[in-house]
């Protein structure tokens, strides 16, 4: 339970990270929660030669709304997250999902940004932000690059980062009035990485009817999954048991989840479909205006 | 003076706020890891990443090399000294470090000892070893069939390591051959570990200009573990006069810290060569790969019994799984420990039990995780089987279970297996569970909500424990008979001291023990101190697990200070200027009889002892009492569960669990709760998270805490508890133990809960861990 030993940076500004990224290349590894980086080390699963610590950079740890974005920044804690109003007024995906990622100690420390960056499908916020049609800014030598988060996560513990760069902030568009969200995890206790969890997020028409639909599927395949046949079949429909019925059994035909010490991959498959059906008629029922 | 009551002195059945907690809730606890001694070096271990695999070659060069690496052990220097190899309790022997041939995952293979914990983790990294991979044993069902694993002991030619049984073998067969009404279950007791949260390690400091050795260690048993570590080394200095084990507070235990484990050897050992202070901490990772872990049973268990509803026999089939080396912690002649307890609560003719242990390539083990020697195993069989009787007669499993039950004009009651139960009254403890549950009216919502399609089980077991090991007829370990010390210092000014060979690693001993002699001397509980853990002080004992404390230790402490109390009256009775005769001890202290005005205190006594002395009386007041009980005590209880299941995920809840326990006198009914909440915690655990799995390789599957699980606060109910009272006849204070009753009596009420709730659509079974994905399994082939 002891790292290797490793050099250790601390900038004080995102170009001096990057300058130091660019020295060290893929030696070395960003350092803001840690709650995912240090257990590798302390397990020597990960001995990166370089550490860049970067919890003294000034003014990243925001989340806030602006331009018809809630925006989070590289440092901002979990823990931020529940705090925020506009995250419980106008984001109850956000919402439930920050009260199941590991314990309260954790989201003190844990970052969003890291929960995205270390690309594990077994992470809560990717699926999530897929669901909410989120996107990345990405800063490097040269600048900065937006990504949609749908094109961020490459493949188990790969993403569209470079050696170079640094996850700087995350772009989520504010939903329009009429929409609800919901995040259903089975776990194998609290604090636990899902076994399966699926996240829905949809605006309805004062008709009821969906004209926009998001799903992300955790810990289902090697990446986070957004579950694109669902979400296209459910646009301009109702949400009758039927359509969500279909919804669940496309989602489910998504995953590609393996079987592991949580569970069968027969039952985490099984659960896509059951929770996607869940998760849709709990963020309508939002969308509707209820708390349920 | 103000008459003196058991409130008063914090006596007996008072509940007395815990004294150890004031320095463990500021965080001011002593654990190994706390000990920082001048000049002190640390070691660690390279280990097997195979589960079977020959030894090649070890090339330390690189490791020796690391800055601060002062040293690698192998099994080839601890040859030299002839301590290569160990005795386990079980009278097995077992590799210190591995020599031609590793046995199990994560086995110890080199000792690194180096300036830092950091530079020994270096060190550990660049050891060099050379394995060739061999087939590993890992399902313990073929063990018998595959080659054998112990090729370094001569005459074992397969991998059985005993074969054990009791009862009446052909009287059992007997009933079962004619008997109306059979049933029959295969159950997996899966191997869990007890994961106490500090995990083993040790300190050890050899002087080599004395020759003296002190060894701070992680032990539930630092007397017997230091009769071993002499009659093992002492032929390289650690004789036993030389050699001080010193048990500091320890975090927890459950049986995981009752062996000798390699790395107190090693360290022990480092020290000696080196000349300081060695250091060596587990991780949790090798506390969970390589330390005692628990169960692992594999049981088939039939009844016999009359249509009506009578119970007239059992049988048992057990297979063991022991793992590399048989280290399970036993009474040494009791190889399956006290498994044929099995009967449990129910009155039968004939009763016969099997076990075949047999050695695989994972981890030794199988200590008891707050558990008295398999008893946990065994309520485990008996709970299961008798739901799954009341399942084939149609039978309500409350009714059932009374109509077997012991009756309490039975008791003492002979088993058909041959032990002697004390004292119960099974039926008053199952009515009080009931009546807190509102078990018909729990009945009649079950029944509305499978109309209704939905799932609910209430589930039962009715468990009896037993605890206190043990008779020294009959019990020891390595020899060493299980009885216990307790000695007793009453200060001239009225203060006491109190040594026991016991050791508290949670239960609370400053507490309880203070609160026993509290009230046999009439001395405020506040006004003594209870030490235990340290040889050097400590009088002999064999320490604590297997519920023993009490049952063992309480009963020295009891005479120890009933003693005391004697000589005392004499002295009493000098001041009072009486005969002995006309002095009684009444309200807590001696009086003259029929003239209570007329009394001293025992600190007015205690004075006298050291100040005026009668004539013919030695001076001073303090004396050593060794307690050999004249049987086990017989804890028991009944415990309810009731369960919601969501048919979609297969997710369930406990929504209530009702335990009544009985362990006879209840010293500290706030220590007691407080063990019963700890045991359930446990209990639920296994019924619901833990297993120890290993893949087809024989690699370990869960390492760490992220996938072995200890519940939280979330999944945890609110226990709802309520006890009786029946002491034991033989215990001086009637108590009886109840450390482990909620471990032994919960998992199976779970179980039988979920079963319950599935029992409509065909379901007699399910194994533990219980998890929503078997349930949803076990649905979805229902066709539900």
């Amino acid at each position: 339970m002891i790292p290797s030993a490793f050099e250790y940076y601390a900038p004080g500004s995102v170009a001096e990270a990057i300058a130091l990224l660019k020295t060290h290349g893929d030696e070395a590894k960003i350092l803001s929660g840690g709650h995912s980086l240090i257990p590798l080390m302390k397990l020597r699963f990960a001995s990166p030669a370089v550490i860049i610590d970067i919890n003294g950079i000034p003014g990243l740890d925001y989340v806030k709304e602006e331009g018809g974005f809630l925006k989070i920044g590289a440092l901002a804690r979990e823990a931020s997250l529940e705090s925020s109003p506009v995250v419980q007024q106008k984001f109850p995906l956000i919402a439930d999902v920050v009260k199941v990622i590991a314990d309260p100690q954790v989201r003190n420390r844990a970052t969003v940004a890291g929960n995205l960056a270390h690309g594990d499908p077994a992470n809560d916020h990717p699926a999530v932000m897929l669901a909410l049609g989120a996107e990345v800014e990405l800063t490097g030598p040269g600048g900065s690059r937006t990504l949609p988060v749908s094109e961020f996560f490459v493949d188990l513990l790969e993403t569209a980062l470079t050696p170079e760069e640094v996850l700087t902030e995350i772009r989520v568009p504010v939903p329009p009035a009429g929409s609800g969200g919901a995040y259903y995890k089975i776990e194998r206790k609290v604090g636990d990485f899902a076994t399966i969890a699926v996240g829905s997020q949809v605006t309805l028409d004062s008709g009821g009817r969906v004209t926009a639909a998001g799903i992300g599927l955790t810990n289902a395949a090697t990446t986070p999954i957004k579950a694109t046949d669902a979400e296209a079949y459910l646009v301009g429909k109702s949400l009758d048991d039927a359509t969500l019925e279909e919804a669940g059994r496309l989602a489910m035909a998504m995953s590609d989840p393996s079987s592991d010490s949580r569970a069968p991959a027969a039952y985490k498959k099984a659960m896509v479909k059951e929770l996607t059906i869940r998760t849709l008629k709990r963020a309508a029922e939002r969308a509707r205006g209820g708390q349920a | 003076m103000a008459t003196q009551t058991s409130q008063s002195l914090g006596g007996l059945g008072q509940s007395v706020k815990r004294k150890e907690d004031v320095r463990f809730i500021q965080g001011k606890g002593n654990y190994i890891e706390d000990i920082y001694l001048p000049g002190m070096i640390y070691g660690a271990f390279v280990r097997s990443p195979f589960a079977h695999a020959l030894i090649k070659g070890i090339d330390s060069s690189a490791a020796l090399e690391v800055e601060g690496v002062l040293a690698v052990v192998t099994a080839k220097e601890l040859a030299e000294h002839n301590l290569a190899w160990m005795p386990t309790f079980a009278g097995d022997t077992q590799a210190v470090l591995a020599g031609d041939r590793v046995l199990f995952q994560g086995q110890e293979v080199a000792f690194v000892v180096a300036t830092s914990q950091y530079t020994a983790a270096d060190g550990v990294e660049r050891v060099e070893v050379d394995y060739e991979e061999l087939a590993p044993v890992v399902d313990p069902h073929k063990s018998l069939e595959m080659p054998v694993i112990r090729t370094d002991k001569e005459d074992q030619k397969d991998n059985l390591i005993f074969k054990w049984d009791a009862g009446d073998r052909e009287a059992t067969d007997r009933i079962f051959n004619e008997a109306e009404v059979v049933v029959s279950q295969h159950t997996e007791y899966q191997r869990v570990h007890p994961a106490p949260l500090e995990t083993c390690g040790c300190v050890a400091n050899h002087d080599p200009v004395t020759g003296h050795t002190v060894i701070y260690m992680t032990s539930q048993a630092p007397h017997a573990h230091r009769t071993v570590f002499a009659l093992v080394a002492g032929h390289v200095g650690l004789e036993e006069h030389k050699t001080r084990v010193v048990a500091p507070d320890i975090g927890g235990g459950f049986g995981n810290k009752v062996p000798i484990y390699p790395g107190y050897v090693l360290a022990t050992v480092a020290s000696v060569l080196i000349g300081k202070p060695v250091k060596w901490i587990e991780t949790r990772t090798e506390n969970l790969q390589s330390t005692g872990f628990a169960r692992d049973y594999h049981t088939t268990t039939e009844l016999a019994a009359s249509k009506d509803g009578r119970i007239r026999a059992m049988r048992v089939r057990t297979l063991a799984d022991h793992g590399a080396f048989n280290a399970q912690a036993n009474p040494s002649k009791w190889p399956a420990g006290l498994y044929s307890i099995c009967t449990g609560s129910y009155d039968m003719e004939a009763a016969h039990v099997e076990v075949n242990a047999v050695y695989t390539n994972k981890a030794p083990g199988g200590v008891a995780y707050r558990c008295s020697f398999r008893v946990t195993e065994a309520a485990y069989v008996i709970e299961r089987a008798v739901d799954l009787l009341a399942r084939e007669l149609d039978m309500d499993p409350v009714e059932l279970r009374r109509k077997n039950f012991i009756p309490k004009e039975k008791f003492p009651y002979r088993s058909p297996t041959g032990w002697v139960y004390d004292s119960g009254d099974y039926h008053a403890a199952m009515d009080k569970a009931l009546k807190i549950a509102g078990y018909d009216e729990l009945r009649k919502e079950q029944a509305e909500k499978r109309a209704r399609g939905e799932l609910m089980g209430i589930g039962i077991s009715s468990f009896t424990e037993i605890a206190g090991a043990g008779p020294r007829k009959q019990f020891d370990i390595l020899g060493l008979s299980m009885n216990d010390g307790a000695e007793i210092r009453v200060h001239p000014t009225g203060t006491v001291t109190a040594r026991l060979g016991v050791k508290s690693q949670g239960q609370g001993h400053e507490t309880t023990f203070a609160q026993i002699i509290a009230e046999e001397l009439g001395i405020p509980s506040e006004k003594i101190i209870v030490e235990e853990g340290d040889t050097d002080t400590a009088p002999y004992g064999l320490g604590t697990y297997g519920s023993r404390s009490t049952p063992v230790a309480g009963g020295a402490t009891v005479l120890a200070a009933r003693r005391i109390r004697e000589k005392a009256r004499r002295i009493a009775a000098h001041l009072l200027e009486v005969s002995v005769e006309d002095v009684e001890w009444k309200d807590y202290q001696f009086q003259v009889k029929g003239v209570p005005d007329k009394a001293k205190t025992m600190a007015e006594v205690a004075f006298a002892a050291y100040t005026n002395v009668p004539d013919g009386e030695e001076m001073g007041l303090e004396t050593t009492f060794y307690y050999d009980p004249p049987n086990f005590t017989f804890p028991f209880g009944t415990y309810i569960c009731v369960v919601d299941i969501d048919p979609g995920t297969g997710e369930f809840k406990i929504r209530r669990f009702i335990a009544v326990d009985d362990a006879g006198t209840i010293i500290n009914p706030m220590v007691a709760e407080g063990q019963v909440h700890g045991g359930l915690a446990e209990g639920l655990a296994i019924a619901t998270m833990q297993e120890i799995r290993f893949d087809e390789q024989g690699n370990l599957l869960n390492s760490s805490f992220a996938d072995y699980l200890l519940p939280t606060a979330v999944e945890t109910p609110d226990w709802e508890l309520g006890k009786t009272v029946t002491p034991s006849p033989h215990h001086p204070i009637g108590a009886k133990g109840i450390g482990e009753s909620a471990n032994v009596g919960s998992p199976q009420a779970i179980v039988n809960a979920v079963v319950d709730a599935l029992s409509h659509l065909g379901v007699t079974h399910i194994d533990m861990p219980i998890t929503p994905w078997k349930i949803w399994q076990v649905i979805q082939e229902k066709g539900v």
